[in-house]
Order: structure tokens, then C-alpha cells, then sequence
């Protein structure tokens, strides 16, 4: 499978993730929103930008818990909490957020 | 993911009519080359998979003579037809239990019993209802055999005491055998083998969540309580799920863990080599994955120079630890044999309760009114404490003792007849979205009366793959998804937390205080 941006190719699975990591960017970020119809706002790119920074870290996305307290402490208390990242991302923070930022998908017993 | 319809809420467990083929084409992803090769499997479909199939069919009732004897048993009374959630949730009759098993049952009638064979040469082995290993017979085994969730309750109904779950992961194995693997399953075995669990969570990642959690604690009760990682020397090594660093409401139980270590004084660890309690081989059936899996945990003990083990939160984690580990693993006279090997969360802090090392105040918990999901695994194949049925009393004691508010659910639904959360046995990936809603059916009947009729809040689980299923599938039944609880987070609400000094706080084991447990 195959998801086209700016006449280019690149590969994601079953489910619409991107295959290789490094291929990402910006415009792939808003692609892979698009085809969830969803839009990416600024405060979705609070989100997407420190889940890339974790990962670069840590190799592996950062638990809800983990996310929503550095959330909290870059944005404000308002922000650091699962509601809010529900609702930008209604699939779950931990799945959706991931695909958009090109990151693999949490696997297991999540 | 397939557009499907949440099925019909009614007022009790309804058995719906069958209605032949709705759950049709709705098998999960199949594994990719390396998903399958790093478990040993052939990377896809082999030629000659039809013969390969019935030899690996061969092997499996020979090695495995229980499920030859459930091959050979089954007298289709029909009493497990209307006992699956699935059948219950689908309508398909696929899904009743006898008729799934039969999918594999024809085949084995073809190929390994003496009427078979004769019949076949006389072209009549449609008289016993065997049938030919075809494409057909694949494409159904794929889809119902994880149509399944290996839960066993079906069993408890039937005459004879056939076991389904066998009967699914020997499909399973057969399927992979030849080279037709699920995606899902094989996916995470792989990251077992190479991270260390389930996650794919390695271990800087692990340390700093670990360190996360403690910062919480402390910030939260003004207690300093410790979630140390490979420390050795200490009494116990801890295995829980990976998905109790990770997943809400998981940690929540995995701070409580932690906070009743602290308490009873013992010291413990985790481990990033074994920081998976979760056995997938069980699932995809196959023996030398699980055994595989499953000796990590011995390495993890000896190189850390535990005493004891002790299971987290997790239903089929503590079937193979409780059942198998020490077959699979074993033996374990390297441990302190005066306590159960291995020995189960729950477990640990009832008897704790029972000997009054804990304070509680359970009316931290005031807020909510409990019920508890026995799962699967822990019901129907394990037990807990020294007497029947420990399994179902040990939690509920330890929930009734931190929470003031406690009602079950209607009896045919829990213990021993408990209905599965819906995504068990390896199905608990998107891509199986229908058949996890489906499946649900049973337990939100159950589980809406007692929040209309009794007022319940939330409800407890003491299995990871339960927590998440819930999270994700009480929505569409119109419940929250934060209804879901993990038992040692209502422990960890209502325990009176006692500070240490520094000094004790440094020394990396307790030896004095580990026999006051």
C-alpha cells in the first residue's frame, strides 16, 4: 500500500502507518491526517512534535501517562490531561497521534 | 477497519437465531515474511501447504493426545451452541462452539482415523462428515479460528469437557506451520525475542518510565516508594504485563503493586529482560515459542538472584505461569520454596490483608460502587491461595476490604461461567474491531444491569488484555471508557502509605523483614 504526496510514494501498512520513519515530514504528517479526514491544527502539532522528540529519545512512544504530564508542563496544566488529548485525537492519543507523526503503532496488551 | 453494527443490548443473555455466514471475511491481518520467520515459521504460504497442513495436523494429535480425545469425543449434544460470546454477539453458527471445532475435526476425520482413510478410498468419507484439507477450509479456519478467544467457557458446559481452546491453538499452530501466520500475534513473539516485551519498550525507555512513576508517588502521598529495575539480590522479581507501563488504567495498578511492596517491607525488582509477563505462544499454540518466552523468566531470576517470583496483573500470563512455568521452565529449587512458585499479585497482598501488615481507608474509594470481570484465564484455568475457587474469592476479598461499595454481576456471568471480555486470546488488535464487539455482547448485558439496577461505577479486571478491550469497546455499548479499574489501583487509593527513613531507603535488600510476609 502506498499513500501519494507532492507526486511522491511512500509506503504505510493495513492500517495507514508509514513503513520507514525517516521518510516523514510535514506535508506526509498532513496526508496521513487527510486520510482520516482529519485536519492537523497547531495544537495538534504541540502533540505530534514532542512525540517525534521522544522517540528520537527513547525509540518508542511515550505512554498516555508520559504524554499528558509533558504536555501539562510545556502548556499548562489545562492541556496536560487525557480528555484534552481525546479530544484531538478520538481514536486515542496514543494510536492516532503516532500514525500522524509517523511513528509505528503501540503493539500489545494497549 | 469493516463498517459493522454494535449488536442489540437486551434485557438478559439472549441466544439470537443462527444467521449462516455474518461473520464471513473478517480474519486479521496475516503476518508479514519477518513476523513470521523470527518465529520460526515459513515466511508465506508453502507450496505444498495442503499436505504439509494434514502432516502438521498428524504430529500435533500425536504429541498432543488430549486433543486427539476432544477430536474424537464430541457427541454433538449441542450443549455449547448458545455458551459463546461470540456465537452470541454474531448470530454466525460458525461461531457455535461445535460447529467451529468441526472445521478442523472433518479434516482430522479424513486424514487420521482408520474410517476415514477407508471411507476416502471409496469416496465416501462424506458419510462421517470428513472432508479434504482445501482452500476453502483454510479461508475458514482463518476466520473463525480467530473468531475465538481461547476462553474455555464452552468447555465448562459440555458433557465430555472438551476443551475448544486446544482445539483453536492447534489450528492456529498448523496455520503458521504452513506458513500463514497471524500479523498481530507473531508481530509481538518477535518483539519479546528482541526488546524484551510485548511494547517493543526498551529498556531506557523502561528506566525512565519507572522513574516517572516514582516522581507521581511522591508527588502525590509525600512518600518516597521505589520501582526499582534489575537490582539484584532482592527477594522478588516481579513480571507483570508491559502494557502496566504504559496503558491507562494499567499503571495505576502497577503504582499499586509498588506501594504494597513498600509497605510489606520485602524487597523486589523488575527486570528488563523479562519485563513482559505476557505469553503469546499460548495464544498462536505453538509450544516451543511459549517455552521460549517462557524461560526468559528463569533467566531473568537467576541472573538477578531472586527468591520468589510473583505474576502482575495479567489472565494468560498467570494460566502459563500457574499451569505450565515449571514444565516449561522448571524446576525452580533455586527459589524459596516456602512460598508458591510462582505467586500471583493478588495473592501477595490478600495475604498481607489477612495478616494485617496493610492500612487502608477504604473510603477513598467512597466515590465509586464496584463490580469485578473475572477473566478468562484466571477463572477457568488456574487458581489462586490453597482452596477451590481462590481464584474468584482472593480478588473480591481484597476489593471488598479497600472499597466500601462492592456488587457483582448476575452469577451465570461470573466465576466459573464468566464471559469473556471480547478480546482474549490473541484477538485483541483493531483489525478484529466486529469480532471484540461482538464478543463484548454477554459482559455489557451483565454489566448494564448492575450499573442500572445497582448503581455501579466501575469495574474491576485483573488481566491487561480485559483493561484495554474495556477502554476501547464500552463506548459503543454507551458506557465510559473509564468504567474500567485495575484492582491494585483501588488498593493503591485506599493504602496508608508509611514514610521510611533515608538510610533504610539506600540498603538494596532487606533480608530481616522478608520473613514478616
Amino acid at each position: 500500500m502506498a499513500l501519494e504526496v507532492n507526486g511522491k510514494s511512500y509506503e504505510v501498512d493495513e492500517e495507514g502507518y508509514l513503513a520507514n520513519l525517516n521518510e516523514w515530514d510535514a506535508d506526509v504528517a498532513a496526508a496521513l491526517a487527510a486520510s482520516d479526514d482529519a485536519e492537523l491544527t497547531e495544537s495538534h502539532w504541540e502533540v505530534i512534535n514532542f512525540l517525534r522528540e521522544y522517540y528520537e529519545e527513547y525509540q518508542i512512544a511515550p505512554a498516555v501517562r508520559v504524554l499528558t504530564k509533558a504536555i501539562g508542563k510545556r502548556l499548562g496544566k489545562d492541556k496536560g490531561n487525557s480528555k484534552y488529548l481525546y479530544e484531538l485525537f478520538p481514536y486515542g492519543p496514543a494510536k492516532q497521534a503516532c500514525k500522524y507523526a509517523g511513528l509505528p503503532k503501540p503493539t500489545g496488551c494497549v | 477497519m469493516a463498517d459493522f453494527e454494535t449488536p442489540e443490548l437486551f434485557k438478559n443473555i439472549h441466544v439470537p437465531k443462527p444467521v449462516p455466514g455474518t461473520m464471513e471475511s473478517v480474519g486479521p491481518f496475516i503476518a508479514k515474511p519477518d513476523h513470521q520467520t523470527d518465529l520460526g515459521f515459513p515466511a508465506e504460504l508453502v507450496d505444498n501447504w495442503e499436505e504439509k497442513a494434514i502432516d502438521a495436523m498428524g504430529v500435533a494429535v500425536t504429541k498432543y493426545r488430549g486433543l486427539r480425545v476432544f477430536l474424537d469425543a464430541c457427541v454433538k449434544c449441542g450443549s455449547c451452541t448458545d455458551k459463546c460470546h461470540y456465537y452470541i454477539g454474531s448470530s454466525d453458527p460458525k461461531n457455535m462452539p461445535v460447529a467451529r471445532q468441526d472445521l478442523f475435526r472433518s479434516v482430522y476425520r479424513k486424514y487420521h482415523t482408520p474410517a476415514g482413510k477407508f471411507l476416502s478410498k471409496l469416496g465416501l468419507e462424506w458419510l462421517i462428515g470428513a472432508k479434504s484439507m482445501t482452500k476453502d477450509v483454510l479461508d475458514d479456519w482463518w476466520n473463525y479460528y480467530h473468531q475465538c478467544s481461547e476462553c474455555r467457557r464452552c468447555s465448562v458446559y459440555c458433557p465430555y469437557g472438551i476443551d475448544t481452546a486446544e482445539i483453536t491453538m492447534a489450528a492456529r499452530d498448523v496455520m503458521a506451520q504452513v506458513g500463514r501466520g497471524m500479523k498481530y500475534n507473531n508481530e509481538i513473539i518477535g518483539k519479546v525475542y528482541k526488546i524484551g516485551n510485548n511494547l517493543g519498550l526498551p529498556e531506557r525507555a523502561l528506566a525512565d518510565t519507572l522513574e516517572g512513576l516514582e516522581e507521581d508517588i511522591e508527588d502525590e502521598t509525600g512518600v518516597k516508594v521505589e520501582l526499582p529495575l534489575d537490582r539484584k539480590g532482592v527477594d522478588i522479581l516481579l513480571v507483570t504485563p508491559s502494557a502496566d507501563f504504559f496503558a491507562e488504567p494499567h499503571v495505576d495498578g502497577l503504582m499499586g503493586y509498588a506501594k504494597v511492596f513498600h509497605e510489606s517491607g520485602v524487597s523486589w525488582t523488575l527486570s528488563s529482560k523479562a519485563s513482559e509477563a505476557a505469553n503469546f505462544g499460548l495464544f498462536i499454540g505453538s509450544y516451543d515459542n511459549m517455552r521460549k518466552i517462557s524461560l526468559r523468566i528463569r533467566e531473568a531470576a537467576i541472573d538477578l538472584g531472586v527468591k520468589r517470583i510473583v505474576y502482575g496483573e495479567c489472565g494468560h500470563a498467570w494460566r502459563v505461569g500457574y499451569s505450565f512455568l515449571n514444565t516449561l521452565a522448571g524446576p525452580f529449587d533455586f527459589l524459596d520454596q516456602n512460598y508458591p512458585i510462582p505467586q500471583h499479585i493478588c495473592e501477595f497482598t490478600h495475604d498481607l490483608i489477612q495478616k494485617d501488615k496493610l492500612k487502608f481507608d477504604p473510603s477513598e474509594n467512597d466515590w465509586m460502587t464496584l463490580t469485578f470481570h473475572d477473566s478468562c484465564n484466571v477463572a477457568r484455568a488456574s487458581r489462586m491461595g490453597d482452596k477451590p475457587g481462590g481464584q474468584f474469592t482472593i480478588p473480591r476479598d481484597i476489593i471488598k476490604t479497600v472499597c466500601n461499595n462492592y456488587v457483582d454481576m448476575a452469577p451465570e456471568t461470573i466465576g466459573e461461567g464468566t464471559f469473556c471480555c471480547g478480546g482474549g486470546g490473541g484477538l485483541l488488535t483493531d483489525d478484529l474491531m466486529p469480532v471484540r464487539v461482538k464478543g463484548a455482547l454477554p459482559r455489557m448485558t451483565a454489566l448494564t444491569n448492575v450499573v442500572q439496577d445497582e448503581g455501579v461505577t466501575h469495574m474491576a479486571a485483573i488481566c491487561a488484555i480485559c483493561k484495554s478491550q474495556f477502554t476501547k469497546v464500552l463506548p459503543y455499548y454507551n458506557l465510559g471508557m473509564d468504567m474500567i479499574v485495575s484492582v491494585h489501583q483501588l488498593v493503591s487509593s485506599a493504602l496508608i502509605l508509611t514514610s521510611r527513613d533515608d538510610e533504610e531507603d539506600e540498603s538494596e535488600a532487606a533480608p530481616a523483614e522478608s520473613s514478616t510476609e
